[in-house]
């Protein structure tokens, strides 16, 4: 339990509840994550996953149930503590590599600690440099993300979901939207980071493939995890 | 990025600068709106300016005289009796100040009070061949009396100097009597004095009944001519804050039991005026401003609508509702503050165009405006206030996004 990155008990989560179409997405899903895994997560659409990431990620709350991250229950806390976990914890990555078109590679990435922080420094450039280097974009730090190629800006999100050195990193179907040379390169990126920083993550993905490479398969139908509990 | 500027500050220029056209929009807004109430105010406090000055320039702030004389009725009604009585008011006599130079040492002691001039007034008529036209024949103490009415600026010819036998006259007058500089004349009082006086000067206070009733002579000439050897008729005086004039003059009065008169309470109807003036503006001003800031609020309302994805980003990432909250304010601060300096640019370039356009037949400036750069201080700080104000409630609304609605857009 101890070294359990984030736990989920019993977590259910209904919609438009106390109406006659009151629905019931997940029905009580356990589930934990270890630290240093890379675990897919599969499942048709509509079963649900976004919702489940959605509640991992703190960004939405569980019906019922509870949400430990690094053991510390969630459930007690208000939205600014949340809020703050959150940047602290997880790193996201999303479908749509959603960056800030304001700004360059270099300062999506430090956004995060910019967050954090309140201002720039230059420790804050220096370890975003050094992240961007890492996911092979060093010549592109100062160009606005807009200029960037599908593959790049996903590259920029990995970068910046790594950026406060977060337990965990929660990416959501990262590839999909990319051709399969990219989405390979990216996959492994990813690999990479987490056999080098430890770093756990949870990839949500239609891959199978791709599903396969990885750690431990969670496949979820209906609300339900079916298979791949174990390693 | 500059390491001294916060997250907050950074955000909301890049998103100003991203939204170009809509940032470009607004602020062009902001600045002719703020143009508008540069432009209005300075002409406005320009053209009162003005009126003050030409009413203020050809009268005292203050004058005193002696309290006027009433009658009382003496009997009294003792219990159980009612008398009815009829009082009549006695006319106003040409009366001295009682002890004037004691009053005027007093005046001249007091810190508000600039200029005291002991003068003479009264009636008098000007006699040539067959005709006479009455007049109001002023004394006056030449060296002093400078000090109260600027006597040298209204000269249209001769100059502002006076001995025992000279007389300064109007225009309007002159033209009537068909006189000009160095003729002589002659005042004749109804008590029967008379005297020929030299004109040394014709001068010119831009209305017409002044031009043909006001005279000027030496305090001592007007004193034998009005048989009040000795005496004046009233001090005037110039104060160091014209427009506390009335508040100066009640407390004189109080001080010293003269009746004081101020140029206010001798002008109320043009203050009313101003001041019906002064409140239309102000309205016109207050709309502007809240048209401003409507546009400022709904500009930053669909720009919230349009950044819902950068709101749901930047919370995902940690970002605090405060933070976001504060993005969306600065906005508004920042629209306010650069449409308002170039709104003053705007109003400054209008005023620039007025002083060439609006000119007077003979070329002159139809009045002179004063650029006061408090006016622009205030603009800009009242602007950046609206902008702050408008921003509240789309920042609020910013602030309240749910992440995943948000990112999901």
């Amino acid at each position: 339990m101890d070294s359990a990155v984030l736990a989920l008990q019993a977590v259910r989560k209904s919609y438009a509840v106390g109406t006659p179409v009151e629905t019931e997405v997940l029905h009580g899903i356990d589930l934990q994550l270890s630290k240093g895994e890379f675990v897919a997560l599969i499942g048709p659409s509509g079963s649900g996953k976004s919702t489940l990431l959605n509640i991992m990620g703190l960004l939405d709350r569980p019906s019922s149930g509870k949400l430990l991250i690094n053991g510390q229950d969630t459930s007690t806390m208000n939205e600014s503590q949340l809020t703050q976990l959150r940047g602290k914890a997880i790193g996201f990555v999303f479908q749509t590599h959603l960056l800030l078109t304001a700004f360059t590679a270099l300062e999506n990435v430090m956004m995060p600690q910019l967050l954090q922080r309140g201002r720039p420094d230059e420790a804050m450039k220096t370890s975003a440099a050094s992240l961007l280097e890492q996911v092979g974009l060093a010549q592109w730090q100062n160009n606005l993300v807009n200029n960037m190629s599908g593959g790049q800006q996903q590259r920029v999100a990995i970068a910046r979901a790594l950026a406060l050195s977060p337990s965990l990193i929660l990416a959501d179907e990262p590839t999909g939207n990319l051709d399969t040379k990219s989405a390979d390169a990216v996959f492994e990126l990813m690999r990479k980071v987490n056999q080098d920083s430890g770093t756990t993550f949870l990839m949500v993905t239609h891959n199978v493939a791709m599903a396969n490479k990885c750690d431990r398969v969670l496949n979820l139908v209906d609300g339900n995890i079916v298979t791949g509990t174990g390693r | 990025m500059n390491s001294f500027i916060p997250f907050e500050w950074i955000a909301a220029i890049r998103f100003l600068r991203e939204g170009r056209l809509q940032t470009l929009f607004i602020i062009s807004g902001v600045a002719i709106g703020v143009g508008v109430i540069v432009f209005m105010s300075a002409l406005l406090s320009g053209l009162q300016q003005n009126l003050f000055y030409r009413i203020m320039s050809s009268q005292p702030h203050i004058t005193l005289e002696r309290p006027k004389q009433v009658v009382t009725s003496v009997r009294k009604a003792e219990s159980g009796q009612q008398i009815l009585t009829s009082v009549q008011k006695p006319p106003q006599r040409v009366s001295a100040v009682d002890q004037w130079q004691k009053v005027r040492d007093l005046m001249r002691l007091r810190e508000d009070v600039l200029a005291v001039s002991p003068t003479v007034t009264g009636p008098a008529f000007v006699v040539k061949g067959s005709s006479n036209q009455a007049i109001s024949l002023t004394g006056i103490d030449v060296e002093q009396y400078i000090k109260i009415v600027p006597l040298p600026d209204k000269m249209v010819s001769g100059t502002y100097r006076l001995t025992n036998n000279d007389i300064m006259i109007g225009t309007q007058l002159a033209e009537d009597m068909g006189m000009q500089l160095g003729d002589k004349l002659r005042v004749a009082t109804a008590e029967g004095a008379s005297r020929t006086l030299t004109i040394v000067g014709i001068f010119d206070f831009g209305n017409r009944s002044a031009n043909q009733r006001t005279t000027f002579v030496l305090l001592s000439t007007a004193q034998n001519l009005l048989n009040l050897v000795g005496s004046v008729t009233s001090i005037d005086m110039t104060v160091k804050d014209p427009y506390q004039a009335e508040n100066i003059a009640q407390s004189i009065a109080s001080e010293t039991g003269l009746n004081a008169l101020s140029w206010i309470a001798n002008n109320s109807q043009f203050f009313q005026g101003m001041n019906a003036q002064t409140m239309s503006s102000m309205l016109i001003r207050l709309f502007v401003g809240l048209s401003v800031a409507a546009g400022i609020a709904s500009v930053l309302v669909v720009s919230v609508v349009q950044r819902q994805k950068d709101i749901g980003i930047l919370r995902a990432m940690g970002g605090s509702r405060g933070q976001v909250m504060r993005v969306f304010l600065i906005q508004g601060a920042v629209v306010g503050l650069l449409g308002s300096m170039l709104g003053s640019f705007l109003g400054f370039l209008l005023l620039m165009a007025w002083r060439v356009a609006a000119k007077n037949p003979d070329g002159s400036m139809m009045f002179v405006i004063t650029l006061d750069p408090k006016l622009f201080i205030y603009a800009a700080l009242i602007a950046t206030l609206t902008g702050l104000v408008a921003a509240v409630t789309p920042a609020v609304r910013a602030a309240r996004l749910d992440p995943v609605v948000a990112i999901r857009g």
